[in-house]
């Protein structure tokens, strides 16, 4: 009744590949967009910035970010956690060795940085393949956050060893530091979030993106029709990297200020990313999307629920949070192993018909 | 200079001990990973939940207090009793192999033929879910594993080597006990898989799912079995490194070094799991004694990803695996 696509004809290729063929989805799409930009930036205020929607935009980039590598190239990675850290460093630095440069090129040249490093870790899985390799970026994990506690260099000797992002503005508008507005820093990180999932999108559809599936699909198959495996699985890396190093950068200047690097970018947080992906979907920009939207969420209503509607003491809901996570993580894989997008799929095609199924 | 030599070897020898550790973990990994080719994260944190269960049935802690309390209001923490050490293992070897029916049951059998990425993703989400019912159960304190184990520094070691060598080695008693242990029960599983009915079927089914299926072995027993038996192995890990450093959550965190243990050793080989073990043990040990002041320290943290991906890099199977073969 809803949702219908009768009508909508296409008369040329490029109206048909696009993102979202059916108009219904496309006007519903941009209604969500111009909402986002145009009515939430007035509404929110700080609890809602920083509890629910800065996290949510932050981790939808690393999700997007990992979800290239191993949803789209096949390649399972446990180091998004050391890879952020990389982001938040070279942030870091940039921001005080040039007080002067804009933080949006601050933010996109850590972003490059980043790959850099990506592309050095990514050399290995030329050799090295499915969980052997997933063992393998674990040593970019501890040993990028090792490097980042240890050497003084990174942190510019300060005595504590944390880093803490001096301000910066866009536009007169303070996004990072301890001025920075709840309004400001949401618009700053939704405008990247937009441009990643834009460029993530096109990428993905695009040649690059078809040697990633190909490469994903059965490697050795992808070598002999001409994919070369080289490229493909760096160029993986690279633009994963990328989009988890923004992620990093946003995560430490916008979000939390402050960072100690062994606690904000940890192993547990290289697992919280792939989560994100295999619960949203692996393969799909929505999924990633929705994936960090599950678990962004999920804690906050749980607290919300066992702290503040039952009166729990908050180490029983961590405990119980625990629980509840492994347990609906196992579920989900169980009740639908390629996550919340292809739910979502089937609630259309659900959709389509209903409400006459036969 | 033979006092940093000695001490170097001291080191060694301090590194093979903590080897045995890495490798009594990875052990339950390979058991599993050859059984059904799951990659179970879940291993480490299985350790630490036998042991919290160990350590909690001894004392005779109320299971699920804290939950109970909070819900009822009641203030329950203790029944009263003491259960001697011998028994309460039985009974936490009683709770894994329930665990195991439980997890074959519950996740494995609705996960058949998924792909290994799923099934790895559904063991960290047993991982997290495991760790969190063993806090809720147990309560989040660090307790102190006691099961008589010796404890303390080998009198007797220290004294021979100072005597023969001018130099006394400072060994602990439990390493000792423990290489022990891991020892005998590797001779145990290899007697096990290779003289007893159901061995001959595990190594079936580890060889060839389909053709040990077809001359009528049941999976799914051997899943509950293979898991039971991981399960165990992990209870052993536990105690040890629950009477090393106390049963804390950290005690999963170091399981993740049975990880580049395996890639050295290879995922599918007994054998390949112990020698890895020793290698990174002794290795970081070395390492953080000869190089780790050059560079600030603590590089225990990372040598052992690093040794195994460099070492990966030139050997794709590790030490002992398996040729890969591909195909199209």
């Amino acid at each position: 009744m809803f949702y219908r696509e009768a009508g909508d004809f296409k008369s040329s290729y490029r109206s048909d590949s696009q993102t979202f063929p059916i108009a219904f989805d496309r006007y519903r799409y941009y209604a969500l967009l111009v909402f986002a930009i145009g009515v939430v930036p007035f509404i929110v205020d700080d609890y809602w910035a920083n509890a629910v929607l800065l996290p949510f935009l932050i981790w939808s980039i690393a999700a997007i970010g990992l979800n290239i590598l191993t949803g789209y190239c096949g390649q399972v990675s446990l180091g998004t956690g050391g890879f952020m850290a990389v982001g938040a460093f070279a942030c870091y630095k940039l921001m005080t060795a040039f007080p002067g440069l804009n933080i949006v090129f601050v933010v996109l040249l850590s972003g490059g940085v980043t790959a850099g490093v990506g592309v050095l870790f990514g050399l290995p899985s030329l050799r090295i393949k499915g969980f052997y390799l997933a063992v393998a970026t674990l040593a970019a994990q501890f040993f990028l956050v090792w490097l980042f506690n240890r050497v003084p260099w990174f942190y510019n000797y300060s005595a504590s060893g944390q880093i803490s992002a001096p301000e910066r503005t866009v536009f007169g508008a303070a996004v990072t530091g301890a001025n920075a507005q709840a309004w400001a820093s949401y618009l700053f990180c939704l405008t990247f979030l937009i441009a990643v999932a834009w460029l993530a999108r096109n990428l993905t559809r695009g040649a690059v993106g078809r040697s990633w599936m190909a490469i994903r699909d059965m490697d050795i198959a992808a070598e002999i029709i001409g994919v070369n495996p080289l490229r493909a699985k760096l160029t993986a890396f690279a633009a994963s990297s990328f989009l988890v190093g923004i992620a990093g950068a946003l995560f430490f200047s916008v979000y939390l200020g402050a960072v100690e690097v062994g606690e904000a970018f940890g192993i547990n947080k290289s697992f919280l990313v792939l989560f994100m992906v295999i619960i949203g979907g692996l393969g799909s920009i929505f999924g990633s999307l929705a994936g960090a939207a599950f678990m962004v969420l999920l804690p906050v209503f749980l607290k919300n629920v066992l702290v503040g509607g039952l009166g729990w003491d908050t180490a029983l809901a961590a405990h119980f949070e625990l629980v509840l996570v492994g347990g609906l993580i196992i579920f989900f894989l169980i009740v639908e192993p390629h996550g919340l997008a292809r739910l979502w799929e089937l609630t259309k095609e659900k959709l389509r018909l209903w409400p006459f199924p036969h | 200079m033979p006092e940093q030599f000695f001490f170097a070897a001291e080191v060694m020898v301090n590194g093979l001990m903590v080897g045995v550790m890495y490798a009594l973990v990875a052990l339950g990994f390979v058991l599993i990973f050859k059984a059904s080719g799951i990659f179970n994260y879940a291993q480490g944190v299985m350790a630490l939940f036998a042991a919290l269960t160990l350590v909690g049935i001894q004392q005779g802690q109320v299971p699920f207090a804290h939950l109970i309390n909070a819900i009822f209001g009641t203030d329950l923490h203790h029944f009263g009793w003491e259960v001697p050490a011998v028994l309460a293992i039985l009974l936490t070897v009683l709770v894994m192999i329930g665990l195991a029916v439980l997890i074959e049951r519950i996740v494995l059998k609705h996960l058949v033929n998924q792909e290994p990425i799923i099934l790895f993703m559904a063991t960290i989400g047993l991982a997290y879910f495991l760790e969190g019912v063993g806090d809720l159960m147990w309560g989040s304190d660090i307790k102190v594993m006691d099961v008589g184990l010796p404890q303390g520094i080998s009198d007797v070691i220290d004294q021979t080597t100072y005597e023969w060598f001018g130099y006394g080695f400072f060994i602990d008693r439990l390493d000792i006990a423990a290489s022990i242990i891991a020892a005998l029960l590797v001779a145990a599983l290899i007697v096990f898989s290779q003289y007893t009915r159901e061995g001959r079927a595990l190594r079936a089914v580890a060889d060839d799912h389909q053709a040990a299926l077809s001359v009528g072995i049941s999976l799914r027993f051997i899943w509950v079995l293979v898991w039971s038996i991981a399960g165990f192995v992990a209870l052993v890990a536990g105690i040890m490194w629950g009477a090393k450093s106390g049963v804390q959550f950290s005690l999963s965190l170091i399981a993740l070094k049975a990880l580049p243990v395996l890639m050295l050793g290879g995922f599918t080989s007994i054998p390949g799991a112990i020698v890895g073990g020793l290698i990174i043990g002794m290795g970081e040990k070395l390492f953080e004694f000869l190089v780790g002041p050059l560079v600030g320290g603590a590089t225990e943290n990372w040598f052992a990803y690093v040794l195994a991906l460099l070492f990966l890099v030139f050997r794709p199977q590790g030490l002992f695996g398996e040729k890969i073969i591909e195909r199209v």
